[in-house]
């Protein structure tokens, strides 16, 4: 055990090692830890060894747009009268480590521009009457506090070449890093010197391809680590050694599938179930992300180290690939908890703050014009003409003196976002119906939430528990794919189902989004809340849970009864539900669509 | 200033780069989206085509990019007012709209310094007017916030920007190619923008070895020493920078065979496309793709070519049906030649 913990603060110090040499070229680390000694230590020993003289920040997730990217510097640009550009922190920490905090929360509006100044080197700026293009090297240290489903960004993910998860390592292995600033420096003049050789390419190549990671920005990435870690060892081309740290640091946590050719039908089970993986139920494991190795993969590892100092081959590259890979990927691949190929994007880009910037203009109120919002120039200077007087001549020059706190924005009204989040009963009863049209009628829907650029999220429910397949996204390829991945069968868990759409929905009340329910089911509860069967004691819990979701949310919701003869019991539900029932017999999808958007409407 | 890596040195993704050439060629097909995977050299390719940009006369010192040989009409107020401006030669601009730019510096707005000091309203062009006769890049275009694609869509539509805001009045010609590249993962690009499109391409990652190697190789070396990294491709660069400027000047004398423009117009209708503008987009990009080559005559080989580019985001969609517009344009480009 120990020497697996030892072995994996062994990666997290080359990994330091390898930021430090060339944090530009490898864009960075992603630092999966929860705030505590061990990632402090790191981030302490790390600091510590960086250049001298380079800049360490850190990135707030509050940092908004105007602070990040900088703009107009009102104060300076009054005194002045002339406009003067205030630099953002991408702009100051140039050369050096931006740290991001809570990465896994941080809104598009940190992540693009990060992502596209890893991508180019670049730093353009068009803001707020400021124009300036100008050379920005970083490297980024995102600190991924996620648990369960939440990650950074992938498009972050994608140009971080370092990964490291300190989460469970025991504060027993920590050690002061084994290099001095001056063996960096030596490293980084020693590293463009290093050679890749072919074979050490193709095989690096051969690893992403085999690992399923499609991206070919791995490989290069993976090229450029392997380089560091050469340079690091005195060693003037990469060799084997480097080629197996590599892929634990940098391929292996990105791997979408195991190293051998897949059996047709494990990559057919895999597909779908990947879908899945979206859901964020409580009660399931938390999918921990694929890079801790196994212990005797560890051990595996260092024998084969002395083992083989010969010439590499790939295969043996993927050997140790396969060997690395921790245990449980294994079993999580059969289980469909396998990180998706297609991870989930964050498809709702911008919603929060458009409302300062479109929609009807509804007057003006003080404000800062640098939060991204208009100024009104008008009401701007109407504020400020009667003080002229009193505020004297201005020193620039300028003929009217504005102060900060004559700002005026405008404000706009607009129509706020809908989300429709479907629940889908795909229990027995209602599966052996309806299954297939229930989902055609949500696909039917779909395309109109499309037309009307709402967003949507699906929630499932069968067997013992309910989850939530879809979180609202815009997207409806990931829709479709989840829908289309369901499976039917089992009991009916009304209860929970109800419990986790009125989570679901207090959640996009907050945040200022204006959620609607479709619900599609039989009404017939059989499980209760704790697993256990049982008609009765399971319509009554389900009953309870829908006055409750009444009472926590007053978003609009209809009730779909799926069984082949109305039922009293779904006619029951919607009445505690207080949604409206349809009872829709023998409808078919296209039915379905136009009575759902008659009662939305 | 980090410098492009070279176009000529992109591995592979052929149909985006005869898709970014032919868009060069003749402006009037309407700009070119590029969809698809992570790291597959999107914005490389775009930001590489700024060096392959012939040279263009424009009016010296005009901020607009107006061409001093076209009509009055079509100029800003400026040239079209005034004493002819002389001519300079100048590469057509691309110019990039990066993320987190804001409203007045995409359309234009009130000059801060002029109004702060003199007290004076004049109008500071934006990206617009940069952009004007060559090429607008929006990286993430999937991720640009709607208020600014909302003063996109009518200026790529129209041709003009018309500016009505604090206090100024301002209209200027604003012609250019819109290139927008993002990942269809983080978000869907709304119906009317993709409408703007000339050209919509599919990158896929490549899934053979060989390639993947090449894309390392070529892109360590690059790193490894840019400059002569780029004097290697300078050759080749200038041939395709010659090729463009002889297409830019040949294309008005491509002739476009009766038969091609009745493939065209079968396989719009197979598909069941919208209007004409499908129809008459083959035709440019098969009469460009053959100016492209130093022919005079468009041939079915040009339509086939980029048919399934300039259909792809205009077949009348099942939203939901994912493996849907490539096939479908392949099957009735295999009809059409049954037939």
């Amino acid at each position: 055990m120990i020497e697996e913990q030892e072995a994996r603060w062994q990666d997290a110090v080359l990994a330091a090692a390898c930021l430090l040499i060339d944090g530009p070229g490898l864009g960075g680390l992603r630092l999966r830890a929860r705030p505590g000694p061990v990632r402090d230590f790191w981030l302490e020993q790390t600091r510590a060894l960086a250049q001298v003289g380079r800049p360490w920040r850190k990135i707030p997730l509050s940092c908004s747009e105007s602070r990040l990217l900088g703009g107009l510097d009102l104060s300076a640009t009054l005194r002045t009268g002339a406009p003067v550009m205030a630099r953002g922190l991408l702009a100051d920490v140039d050369g050096g480590v931006a740290l991001l905090c809570m990465a896994e929360r941080a809104s598009p509006t940190l992540t693009a521009p990060l992502a596209a100044l890893l991508d180019e080197p670049v730093l353009r700026i068009e803001r707020e009457g400021v124009t300036s293009v100008q050379d920005c090297r970083i490297s980024l240290i995102a600190l991924d506090e996620g648990v369960d489903d939440e990650a950074l960004a992938v498009t972050l993910q994608d140009r971080l070449a370092l990964y490291l998860d300190l989460d469970t390592l025991s504060i027993a292995v920590l050690d002061d890093f084994p290099f001095a600033r001056s063996d960096l420096d030596e490293a980084r003049t020693r590293l463009s010197r290093v050679a890749l050789p072919d074979a050490a390419l193709a095989s690096l190549c051969r690893a992403t391809l085999a690992l399923g990671i499609d991206s070919p920005r791995s490989a290069l990435l993976a090229a450029r680590t392997a380089r560091c870690l050469a340079a690091l060892a005195g060693r003037d081309a990469v060799g084997d050694e480097e080629l197996e740290r590599v892929l634990r640091l940098v391929l292996l946590p990105r791997a979408t599938r195991l190293p051998a050719p897949p059996e047709p039908e494990q990559e057919e089970a895999a597909e779908p179930e990947a879908a899945q993986e979206t859901s964020e139920t409580p009660d399931e494991p938390p999918p921990s992300p694929p890079p801790e190795g196994g212990d005797d993969a560890e051990q595996d590892d260092s024998d084969r180290r002395e083992r083989n100092q010969d010439q590499l081959d790939d295969e043996r590259l993927l050997e140790a690939a396969e060997a690395l890979l921790p245990a449980d990927l294994l079993k999580r691949l059969a289980a469909g908890k396998l990180r998706s190929r297609r991870p989930r994007g964050a498809g709702k880009s911008g919603a929060q703050q458009r409302h300062l910037l479109r929609g009807r203009p509804m007057g003006s109120l003080p404000g800062d014009p640098r939060s991204g919002a208009r100024l009104d120039l008008m009401a701007t200077l109407r504020t400020a003409a009667p003080w002229q007087r009193l505020r004297g001549p201005s020193p620039g020059g300028a003929r009217v003196r504005v102060q900060p706190d004559d700002f005026r924005v405008v404000r706009f009204r607009q129509r706020t976002q809908t989300v429709t989040v479907f629940v889908v009963d795909a229990s027995g009863s209602s599966a052996l119906y309806r299954l297939a049209e229930a989902k055609g009628a949500v696909e039917l829907l779909l395309a109109d939430c499309y037309v009307r650029r709402d967003e949507v999220a699906l929630i499932t429910f069968r067997g013992d528990h309910a989850e939530l397949l879809l979180p609202p996204t815009r997207s409806l390829v990931r829709a479709k794919r989840s829908l289309s991945a369901l499976p039917g069968g089992g009991g009916t868990p009304l209860a929970s189902a109800i419990d986790t759409t009125a989570e679901l929905l207090e959640q996009l009340d907050r945040r200022g989004v204006t959620p609607a329910y479709v619900m599609l089911t039989d009404g017939r509860a059989n499980i209760c809340r704790d697993g256990s069967a049982g008609r009765e004691a399971a319509t009554e819990e389900a009953l309870a849970a829908a006055k409750q979701l009444r009472a926590r949310s007053a978003a609009p919701g209809m009730v779909i009864d799926t069984s082949p003869r109305p039922h009293r019991s779904a006619d029951r539900l919607a009445r505690a539900l207080d949604a409206l029932y349809l009872p829709l017999p023998n409808a078919d999808a296209a039915q379905l669509q136009a009575a759902v958007r008659q009662a939305a409407a | 200033m980090a410098k492009a890596f070279p176009f000529t040195a992109i591995v592979g993704q052929d149909e985006m780069k005869t898709a970014l050439l032919v868009a060069a060629v003749d402006p009037s097909i309407g700009g070119v989206l590029v969809f698809g995977d992570r790291g597959t050299g999107k914005s490389t390719a775009i930001r590489a085509l700024a060096a392959l940009m012939p040279k263009i006369p424009m009016g010296d010192g005009c901020a607009f990019n107006c061409n001093p040989e076209e009509k009055r009409s079509f100029q800003c107020p400026r040239c079209a007012g005034g004493e002819t401006p002389k001519t300079r030669m100048k590469p057509i601009p691309v110019v990039d709209l990066p993320l987190g730019a804001t409203e007045d510096r995409v359309i234009g707005a009130l000059d801060l310094e002029r109004a702060l000091h003199d007290g004076e309203k004049a109008f500071e062009p934006g990206l617009l007017a940069r952009a004007h006769r060559g090429f607008l890049y929006i990286d993430e275009v999937n991720l640009l916030e709607d208020h600014i694609v909302d003063s996109l869509l009518d200026v790529a539509a129209s041709g003009e920007n018309v500016v009505e805001r604090e206090g100024l009045s301002v209209r200027h010609p604003a012609r250019f190619v819109l290139v927008g590249s993002g990942n269809p993962e983080e978000g869907e690009l709304r119906p009317q923008l993709l409408d703007r499109f000339g050209l919509s391409v599919e990158v896929r990652t490549p899934q053979d070895i060989e390639s993947r190697i090449e894309i390392v190789r070529q892109r360590d070396a690059f790193e490894r020493d840019p400059d002569a990294f780029i004097k290697k491709q300078q050759r080749k660069e200038g041939r395709v920078r010659k090729k463009l400027q002889r297409a830019r000047e040949l294309i008005a004398e491509v002739d476009v065979p009766a038969e091609v423009l009745e493939a065209a117009a079968r396989l719009c209708l197979a598909l069941g496309t919208d209007g004409l503008r499908g129809e008459l987009t083959l035709v440019r990009t098969a009469r460009a793709r053959a100016a492209l080559d130093g022919r005079r005559e468009a041939g079915l080989d040009d339509l086939r070519a980029l048919a399934p580019s300039v259909l792809r985001h205009r077949l009348r969609r099942d939203p939901l049906d994912e493996s849907g517009s490539t096939v479908r344009i392949d099957k009735a480009l295999a009809e059409l030649e049954a037939a």
